[in-house]
């Protein structure tokens, strides 16, 4: 981990006047791509992601076909003017890593057995990175599949927690992630109580793990909330 | 699909995929959800339906999924030896053989393919089977036929029973006020051919976006004048 001299936490609070244990603000909106069959857009604080979900629809080629289930694919996908400097377009080691993961996360949470030799396609861009942009991008690409109307077991939320100058954080930005002793971010199915992310970068100890994990299961029930409450908002007007 | 007419004046309950229903003892999961652990969970986002015991969950959005003696549009996208691949809007293409499509006999040898259907023609047909993702398609029906002329508009599936409204009306008051011959198919596909193409498809579409909204019949017909 980089080291620096500026303090990140003062009297108690963040750089950006957060509490330890809060998390941005978030906006979620459902149904902004009319072409897609469900989408949906996310930001916590400055992280932005938007996702945009096709499908279940044929797959090709053919050998790819399985059987007797559908395939998720899930890309991850930074756009070049998401950071500060200008990100090389085209899919990196870590976004192709993150991808990965990301779909494995979100596997757990579909039924798609009565889809045979089908694929639902999900594109997360993330439009601004700042901190924090994968489990963004899981709860965008969440509502988006709700929203295209596949088959879904629970919604997916996605977290992330870590340890800043020895205290635990929620939610990080970029700043505190470039610079925290640790970080984990977690993707959880709320109602199922099912772990289907958990990564960590960083050094902790167990008992340290186990309380960053369960701080940040305990401050995603906000995050499930807001979710719900963006599917709502689109059929109650 | 049923239609929703007895739902009038009453607050629709919205679900969300992973909600709690009750538990299997007191309801019997239907469509639209699933049973884990002996408690039934909603699949969907969308409306709860009670009759008695009996729950099931109407999605608000969605593919099309075949279901037997559907009548769809599709629009062929291969000619094969013996039938041709149909795109019906949903998760899986669907067939329609030789035997189905045409009621004469066809020799091969002398006729090609292409003189019944052709790339990119537009077909009103019926679904003969759906076996997982082997669609088959038939133009047996009489109310089966090649489309000739005309466009295609595209609306959510789970929406076409709102177009139609009740015993047609909304769909026929479309069709007289703007002077269009309009086919609907089950797969969320509508057919417009005639005189004020470009109205109709503005009602249409406006049908599918208010389709939520009560006295939608009216607002429709004010539009249309």
């Amino acid at each position: 981990m980089m080291k620096t001299d500026e303090k990140l936490i003062i009297k108690g609070k963040r750089i950006d006047g957060r509490k330890p244990e809060d998390v941005r603000k978030m906006k979620m909106e459902v149904g902004v791509i009319p072409n897609a069959e469900g989408s949906a857009l996310v930001s916590f604080g400055k992280t932005t992601a938007l996702a945009s979900v096709y499908g279940p629809r044929p797959l090709h080629p053919r050998h790819l076909q399985e059987s007797d289930t559908g395939l998720l694919r899930y890309k991850y996908d930074m756009a070049t003017f998401s950071v500060d400097e200008r990100k090389r377009p085209g899919p990196s080691r870590r976004e192709i890593e993150i991808s990965k993961v990301s779909r494995e996360a979100l596997e757990p949470a579909l039924f798609l057995k009565k889809f045979p030799r089908t694929v639902v396609d999900v594109f997360v861009e993330i439009l601004q990175a700042d901190g924090s942009t994968r489990v963004t991008a899981i709860n965008a690409a969440s509502l988006a599949l709700a929203d295209a109307g596949v088959p879904m077991r629970d919604l997916v939320v996605g977290l992330s927690g870590g340890m800043l100058d020895g205290k635990i954080v929620i939610d990080l930005m970029g700043k505190e992630d470039n610079y925290c002793d640790a970080d984990i971010p977690i993707a959880y199915l709320p109602s199922k109580k099912e772990i289907t992310l958990l990564q960590m970068d960083g050094r902790l100890t167990p008992e340290e793990t186990k309380k960053i994990v369960r701080d940040v299961l305990h401050a995603s029930k906000k995050v499930y909330e807001k979710q719900v409450e963006a599917l709502k908002k689109k059929y109650s007007e | 699909m049923e239609d929703d007419n007895n739902d009038e004046g009453k607050v629709r309950e919205i679900t969300i995929p992973g909600e709690l229903i009750g538990s299997e003892k007191t309801f019997k999961g239907g469509y639209g959800t699933y049973t884990e652990n002996g408690k039934v969970f909603s699949k969907f986002v969308g409306i709860l339906r009670k009759k008695n015991d009996y729950v099931s969950v109407i999605p608000l959005s969605g593919v099309y999924i075949p279901q037997i003696n559907d009548d769809v549009i599709g629009i062929v996208i291969d000619v094969q030896k013996f039938g041709w691949t149909v795109d019906i809007n949903s998760p899986w293409e669907g067939f329609l053989s030789l035997s189905e499509g045409v009621d004469e006999y066809v020799d091969l040898k002398k006729v090609r393919m292409t003189k019944y259907f052709d790339l990119g023609d537009i077909i009103y047909t019926q679904v003969l089977s759906s076996r997982g993702s082997d669609v088959q398609l038939s133009m047996e029906s009489p109310i089966s036929r090649k489309l000739r002329g005309g466009t295609i508009v595209k609306i959510t599936p789970n929406k076409v029973p709102r177009l139609i409204g009740k015993k047609g009306s909304m769909v026929n008051m479309i069709k007289d006020k703007t002077g269009t011959n309009i086919r609907i198919g089950q797969n969320g596909l509508v057919w417009v051919s005639g005189d004020d193409i470009s109205k109709a498809v503005k009602a249409i579409k406006m049908v599918e976006e208010k389709s939520h909204v009560y006295g939608l019949t009216e607002e429709v017909a004010e539009f249309l004048g």
